[in-house]
């Protein structure tokens, strides 16, 4: 269980639901370890600086979260979490393991920007 | 924005929390700066089970009641900045931000803990997650009958190296030195295990690949021969370093880059003080960082009111 102060995205019906009703979606896939909770942690600060943007989180190792693991844009990745960032429901940039403040924000800006 | 505190805590990790507790209930009024998630290296600690009190607690959720018994008593908590200048000198300490808030304060406590060191060779950014990983329990699964190479000679690498044999075909430990740093029992352990190979006076100088990582090149340190070793990952486990970087020619440090202080965790700027991994010590602890905080606390609250004091004599 993710015990992160984010929305949690529970199954594979979940995420697809969110997709289709959300412009702009930012997933964590992880666990609570050392690379995913620094990720997790910059994430709920800029759910205030990014309104326009949901944040959400998936449990890794949840049988459901095929849904990440699976994604073509993730072959290759060896290292939790994986960060998908969605747009209209397509994957725009996909990162793996621990990323700054800095890395996430220019993501956002250049990919899930406000038209 | 410019705002002014009694003091501002540099770093919201065990100690610089714990200050943040002691201070804002002393109602001094107290802001805390972090460059990173609240919670230092202990939110990385899966299960904290030797913290006096408390039988069994993640790192993180220790770390989030911390901060949130420091909010409850008024403390201000910023966290992800960065901080761009630092001024020590005189009566008014100051710290302005990137984004341009600027706070000034009668007194500072540094509390800014350290960070994994990291090799700092051509290729590490690069393949960063996409074959180099610096923690074994998150990552150990995507190399599971896979070859790896474990960079380190102290008790966090060989401890780890053993631990990737549940998953790796064949474990490399590459060393730089001819002897191992770590207890042992555990070098032993993994001399022991048929999985583990050792590769001593020997460095990584490159990462090599083209989307994922392929091979190290690898420097006998004895020969200086150079030569290309074919690895589907690495795991690097090289120690700490303070988070000092900044304060070089503000106070006094020693070689290692660790701030030197007295018992009452004052280094030799007056009005600034230190707490937690980044000072000079041999043990580093949750509980000794916490220690390290109130003792620092305690200090910055006498050194406030002996000020005031003097402030308010000299006006009368």
């Amino acid at each position: 269980m993710l015990y992160t102060n984010l929305k949690h995205i529970e199954s594979a019906e979940e995420h697809a639901k969110i997709l289709a009703e959300n412009e702009n979606v930012m997933v964590i896939c992880g666990r609570m370890g050392p690379m995913c909770i620094p990720v997790y942690g910059i994430a709920e600060e800029l759910e205030k600086k990014y309104p326009h943007v949901k944040f959400y989180d998936m449990e890794f190792d949840h049988p459901e979260a095929h849904v990440i693991r699976d994604l073509p844009e993730v072959r290759g990745f060896m290292g939790i979490p994986f960060t998908i960032y969605y747009k209209n429901g397509k994957v725009v940039k996909a990162t793996s393991s621990i990323q700054t403040k800095p890395q996430i924000t220019s993501i956002l800006d250049e990919h899930l920007a406000t038209k | 924005m410019n705002t002014n505190y009694d003091t501002i805590i540099i770093g919201g990790g065990p100690a610089g929390l714990t200050a943040g507790i002691y201070l804002s209930r002393s109602r001094v009024k107290t802001l805390v700066l972090n460059e990173g998630t609240v919670g230092g290296q202990m939110i990385l600690t899966h299960e904290i089970a030797n913290y006096s009190g408390v039988e069994s607690v993640s790192g993180y959720q220790l770390a989030n009641i911390m901060k949130k018994q420091a909010l409850s008593f008024g403390c201000d908590i910023q966290s992800n900045i960065s901080i761009k200048n630092i001024n020590f000198e005189g009566d008014e300490k100051c710290v302005m931000l990137e984004d341009g808030d600027r706070f000034t304060a009668k007194s500072i406590i540094v509390a800014t803990g350290g960070r994994s060191r990291t090799l700092g060779v051509k290729g590490e950014d690069k393949f960063k997650g996409r074959g180099i990983s610096y923690c074994a329990t998150c990552d150990g699964d995507f190399f599971t009958n896979k070859e790896i190479v474990v960079v380190g000679g102290g008790n966090s690498a060989i401890e780890e190296a053993v631990s990737l044999t549940k998953y790796a075909s064949k474990v490399t430990i590459v060393h730089q030195f001819d002897h191992f740093q770590a207890f042992d029992h555990a070098v032993l352990e993994a001399k022991r295990n048929p999985k583990i190979n050792f590769m001593m006076e020997s460095s990584i100088t490159a990462f090599n690949g083209s989307e994922n990582l392929e091979s190290v090149t690898i420097k006998d340190l004895k020969t200086n021969e150079i030569k290309e070793f074919k690895t589907d990952g690495v795991f690097v486990f090289i120690g700490y370093i303070p988070n000092t970087d900044f304060l070089k020619d503000k106070i006094n440090l020693n070689k290692w880059g660790e701030i030197i202080v007295n018992s009452d965790m004052e280094t030799s700027v007056k009005g600034v003080y230190a707490a937690g991994d980044a000072i000079a010590k041999r043990f580093r602890q949750v509980s000794t960082a916490v220690g390290d905080g109130t003792i620092a606390a305690m200090a910055v609250s006498n050194y406030i009111h002996d000020l005031k004091t003097k402030q308010t004599a000299s006006c009368k």
